[in-house]
């Protein structure tokens, strides 16, 4: 499989336009053959991300590289930061303003799903400076 | 059975008939939509108060079979665009979402 390099901008202002850098990646992937299986997790989790990079981040980037062996997505946001990593990976655990949660955001279980479908997940955030989101699937 | 079939037996209003007309093989109830996507599995019936543009998304990614809007929530106007755009199979019913899995438990 050759290296693919995709990036995408994600809108800080629109909840309902998330989900395109998602669908627009299960599109590649099909396109190269990868499992369902595959897809599965890995737009679930570019889902979540991108959710997250715009309700909690203010908007910011995916890129996402995908080699024979694996794919790597990373989000990158100049938002508020994480204070506390181990407790926002904790299921049930947001702080999402009223405005996501009447849209049905805010369970608490994003980074979570993330965790359970990626092979890795790496999170580094700096308080009022910004996160990154990395996260690994495995192809083979 | 097909989601056709189902929504029929059901009275369920049509708000948008994807192309293709899957089979329901389960049910799930959820209104928070990453617990959705962590638990509903491909072929269930989604049955959800949630009306937003949001659940067009969910229903792509857990590929369950169709999405019913339950107790008289009303699908939002670009629910119904992207729902059509994406083939996706959306219901609308003023029963609450317990009526409705007590009668699809017996009929899939
Ligand atoms: N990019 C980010 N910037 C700042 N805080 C974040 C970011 N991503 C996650 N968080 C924090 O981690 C918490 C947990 O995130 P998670 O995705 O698990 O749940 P949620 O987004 O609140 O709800 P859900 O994903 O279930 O809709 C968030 O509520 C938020 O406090
Ligand atoms: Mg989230």
């Amino acid at each position: 499989m050759p290296n693919v390099k995709l990036h995408y901008d994600i809108d800080g202002n629109d909840f309902t336009v998330a989900g395109q850098a998602s669908s627009n990646l299960k599109k590649v992937l099909k396109q190269l053959g990868v499992s369902t299986e595959v897809i599965r997790k890995a737009a679930i989790s570019m889902y979540e991300g991108e959710i997250n990079t715009v309700i909690h981040g203010k908007g910011g980037a995916a890129d996402v590289e995908i080699s024979t062996d694996k794919l790597i997505i990373t989000f990158t946001d100049h938002g508020p930061g994480i204070k506390d990593i181990s407790q926002a990976m904790q299921e049930g655990f947001s702080t999402a303003t009223d405005e996501a949660r009447e849209l049905g955001f805010g369970a608490g279980m994003g980074l979570p799903n993330m965790k359970k479908y990626s092979d890795a997940l790496n999170i580094s955030s700096v308080l009022g400076e910004g996160t990154t989101v990395e996260i690994i699937i495995h192809l083979t | 059975m097909l989601a056709s079939e189902l929504a029929k037996t059901l009275g369920l209003e049509t708000v948008n008939a994807g192309e293709t007309d899957n089979e329901v093989t389960g049910c799930y109830i959820g209104d928070m939509l990453s617990v959705v996507m962590s638990r509903a599995e491909e072929g269930d019936i989604w049955l959800t108060v949630q009306a937003n543009v949001n659940i067009d998304a969910v229903a792509v990614l857990t590929g369950i079979s169709a999405i019913v809007i339950v107790e008289g929530m009303k699908a939002d106007e670009d629910t119904v665009a992207k729902a059509k755009a994406q083939d996706i199979t959306i219901y609308q019913s003023d029963d609450t979402a317990y009526a409705l899995a007590c009668k699809i438990s017996e009929l899939i």
